[in-house]
């Protein structure tokens, strides 16, 4: 078998945060009743008309400033024709070949190297609407019903350059992307809700080949896992179909996530023509270099920076605090839990050690995480001042989780206060010594080794709460008397 | 012939509507028609001529973000042939 | 009192004179309603019920001493592509054949504010594709002036309602020549404002970019009143011109001494009928004894223009008409077991032939392989056609041609797509370049009335409505009724 390279590229939706729809002045807010947040213009009423939500070109502009694109001055729409019931004019109103950004990237981390991913264009459109199944699934059922109150609600398309060559890159570019539409406050970023969801284009192309192979689009890609899952599976299948002497048709396939498998989405000869013309119902948008530059004033903080920031602030190693910076909410939580403690290295320890295995075994995210910000930062004090050990804390820790108290009564109510009582401590010195007069022996005769048996000792004597670095200093004493 | 029965039915389909057997003769000929009758376009230069998709020289017409209550329940549903659970009921989604 | 014979101008002095009630004149729209509609078929739905409701409010407004709007208490009537909250709005369509709208039309949200009267909604080409409205799902519409002819279309019921005294005053829309053509058939005036002038939010979309809702009158000065009610701002339509709208009626002067009528010789060309030629340059004979300058002007890619339309129209329609899938309203078919299937059988039942014939069209020209050939140069010839007439208006203030090459034919509902859509000829081409035309009578031939159509700049209404008046004023035409004959 020949060896072969992996191919990707993604087409990101992303559902923008405005108060109301891209093109008529229904909210946007999410779960309510079927066709409550509905008009003529998004029921697509004979007669309705469109008109541009301002908001939307702002957000446009600011995630394309974001991701290092060039804004175009002159915007057009264009309507994007394909019959679906949950349409509601059947046809889509997008940016066809004059969309608002163009020639962007981002950097992804994937082992040590950096690498750059192209982002080829951003546009804007509208979402459609909702299909409610009689049935389980499409397939089982004989009816549906369609909610309108997602139709219409602003969208942005992030359509990258193929330039991923694995699952693993496909993933780190959209944590990223993710990580940037989060910062820049233009998107919840839910992938379960679906504000924001990808497509992956992938293909497959032998070593000595020039020319990227036939690519499958894969849809319904709504967890990292899922596309990470999809690109594996989908990879094996074209490598699969090629080295049986077959070929790769260029489709649009559907990743069901029970099965663990693509399936096509092909019916019958049903080819997609989406006749695209410029929206007639639209007048142009310009977008001059004052607009530009006025979004680019008030563009939030962006990972890259804080990353900077919290090392050179915070001391924290550029691993560490890439990984800190991975996520708003997680940045956001270092911050707070800042506040708390001195001792950023190891708050930072603690969220990418067990807070993270932790979010990972629930399978949530920071925002869902039980422990407040403060607690966790007075956890860190509490060891660095060496009131607990860092085993010990980690007792406190799974109490933590299950009952957000504060950690030093946690401390108190399970009784792992460490002992640093220097009478207490001696007396404990004492004993041990007393029990051991060989490692006395072993100590005079030059043993340094022994130091570390009596500090387990005492430690085993005190059921862990004994103040390692005091006994230690005692015990040395005591040796050298 | 600019188009065949057989390309006025993938038109057809495009465009959800049926041409009934019984009259794809009659349709294609007069589509064909319209489309020969287009060939005098061809007469025209129009190389770097800028498309006219507007009349209208404006642009930048944008609405504050600002959300309205939209219809009732009721009139959204009003016309509704067929509707269940709030919704606008169709027969399933897939052929 | 035959109080339907009046100009809705005249009407209004009566009222606010208190010589007549709005309630009178409605009753006494209903019952020349009564009277002719068997023959002249020009309504689809009535609203006797509201109206009557509607003109006794505004008897009581009069009564009251306060100031009235100059279409208050004066009966009209709306083209049934013109979205009426609660009341049926059909397209005279099979498809919309029980669609209530669950919203005001912008031009009718304005009207009401006028407190003016809406006696029905009226007989129309379906969706405005034709110019006879013989494509109507449900009535040919009879020519007035001989009920076995056409009255012209897609606005055939509005021009016919008012020109049968079965409204004062009302409502078209003109994509392609849909007001003027009419009016010319019908013997009254029509005018298609600048592209943006008047708000689309509520007319049922043919073709966006061309669209423009428009009044059908009995003469220049309530097309001006109307016009008056109907312009301006609207926040819900995009391509609505954020432009000062003037008084129009201050524009009927009656006076062109100087005024430069350009005439365009393409738009006196083979096809054009001799008779109506003749008509036509006895008009320009007038307008010169009237001190007006008769300039000749060339508009060369006007051959151009007919194909270009029916390039461009149905494939804006092809994606406007998309919406009719038997999802939210209109005609379903019920025996579909799929969305799919349900939607084509929807559709294909739904709409008649001529509409499918543009939708398909439209599709064709949008799909991929043709585009370019097709719908991009269409939008190219579209620019050519802007520039003749920016330069035809460097040597003249109005352009004068016909509205129609021919006079309204028989109803016999044979002719051949191409034939009909090549009538459209002088109308076409004001769409597609966006600017106000109107339509106004100038004489007759054979018993039948000849339109006299007058292109303006943009935004230059105030122009065109100044020259139609000054030829309105020196003749009769609009004076005499029709004779509602011929069956
Ligand atoms: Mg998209
Ligand atoms: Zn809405």
């Amino acid at each position: 078998m020949k060896n072969y390279i992996t191919v990707v590229g993604l087409e990101v939706h992303a559902e923008l945060k405005t108060k109301s729809k891209a093109f008529c002045s229904c909210s946007t807010s999410f779960g309510s009743e079927p066709n409550t947040h509905v008009c003529p213009v998004c029921l697509g009423m004979p007669g309705a008309l469109p008109v541009l939500n301002k908001q939307v070109v702002e957000f446009a502009i600011r995630t394309g400033l974001a991701v290092n694109c060039e804004i175009q001055r002159f915007n057009k729409f264009d309507r994007k024709n394909y019959f679906y019931p949950d349409l509601s004019k059947n046809y889509q109103i997008s940016q066809f070949d004059k969309p608002i950004c163009l020639g962007g990237h981002i950097d992804i981390h994937v082992g040590k190297e950096p690498k750059r991913i192209g982002i080829t264009r951003i546009h804007m459109e509208e979402d459609a609407g909702k299909l409610v199944h009689s049935g389980s699934t499409i397939k089982t059922s004989d009816s549906s019903a369609v909610d309108y109150n997602r139709a219409g609600v602003p969208l942005i398309e992030i359509v990258s350059e193929p330039d991923m060559r694995s699952a693993a890159e496909a993933r780190a570019y959209l944590e990223k992307l993710k990580a940037i539409l989060e910062y820049i406050d233009v998107c919840d970023c839910k992938m379960q809700e679906g504000s924001i969801r990808c497509d992956a284009n992938i293909s497959v192309m032998s070593e000595d080949a020039t020319e990227f192979g036939t690519r499958a689009e894969i849809k319904n890609l709504n967890s990292f896992r899922a596309l990470e899952r999809a690109i594996d599976y989908e990879v094996e299948r074209q490598i699969e179909l090629i080295e049986d002497g077959g070929h790769v048709v260029q489709e649009t396939r559907t990743w069901d996530d029970a099965q663990g498998m693509t399936f096509s989405m092909r019916s019958k000869e049903e080819a997609h023509d989406y006749r695209y013309f410029p929206e007639p119902d639209l007048v142009p948008v310009e977008i001059d270099d004052t607009w530009i530059e006025r979004v680019k004033s008030e563009l939030p903080e962006l990972p890259a920076a804080r990353q900077v920031r919290l090392m050179s602030e915070k001391g924290l190693q550029a691993y560490d605090a890439e990984n800190i910076v991975a996520t708003k909410a997680m940045a956001q939580y270092f911050d707070d839990a800042a506040k708390h403690t001195d001792d950023a290295k190891g708050l930072a320890n603690w969220l990418l050690g067990d807070v993270s295995a932790y979010l990972n075994n629930e399978n949530i995210e920071i925002d869902k995480f039980p422990v407040t910000p403060a607690h966790l930062g007075e956890l860190v004090t509490l060891i660095k001042k060496g009131v607990l050990s860092s085993k010990l804390a980690k007792k406190v820790f799974v109490e933590m989780v299950k009952d957000d108290k504060a950690p030093k009564d946690l401390v108190k109510d399970l009784g792992l206060e460490q002992v640093s009582d220097s009478n207490e401590l001696q007396k404990m010195v004492d004993e041990t010594l007393a029990e051991n007069p060989q490692s006395i022996a072993d100590f005079k005769a030059g043993k340094d080794r022994a130091v570390g048996f009596l500090v387990g000792q005492i430690m085993k004597k005190s059921r862990g709460k004994a103040n390692p670095a005091m006994i230690n200093e005692m015990l040395l004493k005591k040796l050298k008397e | 012939m600019k188009v065949t029965a057989k390309e006025v039915r993938h038109i057809a389909n495009l465009s959800r509507l049926t041409v009934p057997d019984s009259e794809m003769e009659k349709f294609t000929e007069q589509f064909n028609q319209i489309l020969n009758y287009a060939d005098i376009l061809q007469e025209l230069d129009t190389n770097g001529i800028v498309p006219t998709p507007y009349v209208l020289p404006i642009s930048n017409v944008l609405r504050e973000d600002i959300a309205v209550e939209g219809v009732s329940h009721e009139d959204a549903l009003l016309n509704a042939p067929e509707v269940h659970n709030g919704g606008f009921k169709v027969p399933r989604v897939i052929e | 009192m035959d109080l339907y014979k009046n100009a809705a101008h005249e009407l209004h002095e009566k009222l606010v004179k208190k010589e007549i009630s709005s309630v009178e004149l409605t009753i006494s729209i209903y019952n020349r309603i009564d009277q002719v509609e068997d023959s002249v078929k020009a309504y689809l739905t009535l609203d006797k019920e509201n109206a009557l409701e509607q003109a006794a409010k505004v008897d009581k407004i009069i009564a009251s001493g306060e100031k009235i709007a100059p279409l208050a208490g004066i009966p009209g009537a709306i083209k049934d592509n013109i979205s009426t909250k609660g009341l049926r709005t059909t397209c005279s369509s099979k498809m919309l054949e029980n669609f209530t709208p669950i919203y005001d039309a912008h031009v009718i949200q304005k009207l009401r504010a006028d407190e003016t009267i809406f006696i029905g909604k009226t007989n129309m080409d379906e969706f405005a594709m034709g110019s006879t409205t013989e494509t109507s799902y449900f009535q040919t519409t009879h020519n007035p002036w001989n009920l076995e002819r056409v009255p012209g279309g897609s606005s055939g019921g509005s021009a016919a309602a008012v020109v049968a005294g079965e409204a004062i005053w009302s409502l078209g829309s003109d994509t392609g020549g849909s007001i003027r053509q009419p009016a010319s058939f019908t013997g009254c005036v029509g005018i298609k404002p600048t592209y943006g002038r008047v708000s689309r939010y509520g007319c049922v979309a043919f073709a966006s970019s061309l669209d423009q809702i428009g009044p059908i009158t009995r003469d220049v000065t309530d097309a001006a009143t109307v016009l008056n009610t109907i312009c301006g701002v609207c926040t819900m339509d995009s391509t609505s011109l954020h432009e000062e709208v003037p008084d129009f009626t201050k524009a009927l002067t009656n006076d062109v001494k100087g005024l430069r009528i350009g005439v365009p010789k393409e738009y006196y060309a083979a096809g054009l009928d001799p008779k109506v030629d003749g008509v036509l340059k006895k008009a320009l004979a007038d307008y010169e004894a009237m001190g007006a300058k008769i300039v000749d002007v060339s508009l060369p890619h006007t051959e151009y223009a007919v194909i270009t339309y029916y390039i461009i129209a149905p494939a804006e329609a092809s994606a406007n008409l998309a919406r009719f899938d038997g999802v939210r309203y209109g005609y379903r078919d019920m025996k579909a077991t799929s969305a799919p299937e349900m939607t084509t059988a929807s559709r294909t039942e739904g709409f008649g032939a001529e509409v499918k014939r543009r939708i398909m069209l439209g599709t064709y020209v949008l799909s991929s392989g043709y585009y370019d050939a097709y719908y991009l140069k269409a939008m190219q010839v579209r620019t050519l056609i802007r520039q003749d007439f920016a330069k035809a208006f460097e040597q003249c203030d109005v352009l004068l041609t016909p509205t129609s090459p021919v006079v309204a034919y028989p109803i016999d509902g044979k002719m051949d797509p191409l034939a009909i859509y090549l009538l459209d000829v002088c109308t076409i081409p004001v769409n597609l370049a966006g600017l106000p035309g109107i339509s106004i009578p100038a004489g007759f031939v054979d018993g039948m009335p000849v339109g006299m159509q007058l292109i303006g700049k943009v935004l230059d209404e105030e122009t065109i409505l100044r020259a139609a008046y000054a030829f309105e004023q020196s003749h009769d035409y609009h004076k005499v009724m029709a004779p509602l004959g011929g069956k």
